[in-house]
């Protein structure tokens, strides 16, 4: 045995075998702060390139220009403001679109005149991009904030209802069987059987839908806006200032971010019953 | 205990899919408190009639007289618990009144996980989960307990462990049991009578009356053994 080896404890060393732990078929433990490595190194490339001169500053500006740019900006007003325009359309969006989809997958999911009625419609409004129905939704809405939360929540709706949707339909015949087994009625079936196995495919939903709702306020914000960040990201173009559109880009950047962190918060605390090997 | 438990009668069922009769006039009484294991070589229809006395059986055309009584519980291959329910609101799923959760602790009491009820079942080891199962099928107080290969999936040494718990809980509660086994001794060593399914009907059905702690090794044990396993086709039959 090779413990023999091993030369005898101290007497003030705690009496714990440390054996190499064996490795597992999962990723083994995640790496602290491991996601902001790669961000950090690319950062740390770009700082360098800069610095040496072989980024020119009109394709790129440098990483402390782009820093400067961000607290001039939020130091005159004009970022934070940009800000709450943007983030209140993307969250309006987000929230309307969530909801109508969420409640037409519910009404589809749990009754046959709700599937022949919604489901179909859906299925059609899926195979149209959302963003090539900006000019119809102009002539109707113009081009003010309606019209964006709009063209936001639509796309919103459309993916959580299809996530909803199928995992609502597609419960494990076997826990039906069981449903009928112990004898659940409808409600109690629903509530314990349906609802909680379709919540994480509603999580995948929610995820996609947010990232969804930030592309469609890019493309908003870009193709005809006064306001927010992609406007102030639209007159840096004009007035060729990297600095501003890099300002936007880390904003927006982290937005994404931010959101989709606070959701697998939620989501981990909700659905605490999985085990998953990402652990 | 049910003062009038009523056990299960099965008469002239007939069941099949397509043209095809998987069970044929198939006659089965079941008296209350009465533990009766099912033998069938694989896809004899030992499912199927399983699913028909759960009153599970959708896509299957058949006609015949199902005796059964209101409280019946199925055990499946599969412990079958919700991972999104605890494991003491798994054992109650369904189970109404003020009192259910209190019944639910006693029954997981009985299957030896006191103190387990907050836990999730992805938590339990196949062992404890299907335990988890068994107090979800006792906390009903059935008259009639169905169980499809409860213990199909276990390890050698968790299945025995099994079948001293299954046989303590049925002497206790005495409900009519059903238990279906591909496993000869299992059903040798847990039940009053075994019966054989075969072309759709119970083709051999023999009573059991060894003395209570069954021993494989016991001579009278063996011959039950021998006669099963003939009748099921396994003609080697005699064990080394
Ligand atoms: N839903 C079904 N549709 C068609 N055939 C089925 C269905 N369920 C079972 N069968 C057939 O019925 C026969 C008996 O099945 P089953 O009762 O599951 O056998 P077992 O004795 O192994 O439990 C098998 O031949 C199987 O293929
Ligand atoms: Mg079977």
């Amino acid at each position: 045995m090779t413990r023999t080896l091993e030369p005898p404890p101290r007497a003030t060393s705690p009496p714990v075998t440390t054996r190499t732990r064996k490795r597992r078929l999962g990723l083994g433990k995640p790496i602290p702060f491991g996601r902001v490595l790669g961000p950090l190194l690319l950062i740390g490339l770009w700082s360098a390139a800069s610095a040496t001169g072989l980024l020119d500053p009109r394709i790129l500006s440098a990483p402390w220009t782009v820093v400067e740019a961000g607290v001039r900006l939020t130091e005159d007003g004009t970022l934070p403001d940009s800000i709450a325009t943007s983030l209140s359309r993307a969250a309006i969006g987000f929230l309307v679109g969530a909801s109508v989809g969420t409640s037409l997958a519910v009404a589809a999911g749990l009754s046959r005149i709700g599937e022949a009625l919604i489901d179909g419609s859906v299925q059609v409004k899926r195979a149209i991009p959302t963003l090539g129905l900006i000019p119809l939704l102009i002539l109707w809405l113009g081009i003010g904030e309606a019209f964006k939360i709009v063209v936001i929540a639509l796309g919103v709706a459309v993916t959580l209802y299809i996530q909803t949707y199928s995992s609502l339909t597609g419960i494990d015949s076997r826990y039906v069987e069981l449903a009928e087994v112990v004898g659940l009625n409808r409600r109690q079936f629903v509530r314990k059987v349906v609802f909680p196995g379709a919540l994480p495919g509603f999580f995948v939903g929610l995820r996609l839908g947010v990232t969804g709702s930030w592309l469609a306020l890019v493309v908003l914000e870009q193709i005809n806006a006064t306001s927010g960040i992609g406007y102030l990201m639209f007159q840096a173009q004009n007035y060729g200032q990297t600095e501003v559109i890099l300002v936007g880009l880390v904003v927006y950047g982290l937005f994404g971010f931010v959101s989709d962190a606070l959701l697998r918060v939620l989501e981990r605390r909700v659905l605490s019953w999985r085990r998953t090997l990402a652990g | 205990m049910a003062s009038n438990a009523r056990g299960l009668r099965v008469a002239n069922l007939v069941r099949r899919f397509g043209d095809r009769a998987v069970l044929d006039g198939l006659d089965l009484d079941i008296a209350p408190g009465e533990f009766v294991a099912l033998l069938g070589r694989s896809g004899s229809g030992k499912s199927t009639l399983l699913r028909a006395i759960a009153g599970l059986d959708y896509d299957v055309t058949g006609t015949g007289e199902l005796d059964v009584p209101d409280r019946v519980s199925v055990a499946f291959q599969d412990s079958r618990l919700l991972p999104w329910l605890r494991v003491l609101d798994n054992v109650v799923l369904g189970v109404g009144g003020s009192d259910a959760r209190e019944h639910g602790r006693q029954a997981l009491a009985e299957v030896g996980l006191e103190g387990r009820e907050r836990a999730w079942p992805s938590e339990l080891s196949g062992g404890e989960q299907q335990r988890v199962a068994l107090a979800r099928c006792l906390v009903r107080d059935p008259e009639v307990l169905l169980a499809d290969e409860p213990f199909g999936s276990l390890d050698a040494l968790t299945r025995i462990r099994m079948h001293g718990l299954l046989r303590e809980l049925c002497a206790r509660h005495r409900p009519a049991v059903l238990l279906v086994t591909h496993d000869v001794d299992e059903a040798v060593e847990l039940a009053d009578r075994v019966v054989v399914l075969e072309d759709g009907r119970i083709r051999l059905d023999v009573a059991v009356t060894l003395p209570a702690p069954r021993s494989h090794r016991d001579p009278g044990f063996q011959s039950y053994r021998d006669q099963l396993l003939l009748a099921l086709g396994i003609t080697e039959g005699a064990t080394p």
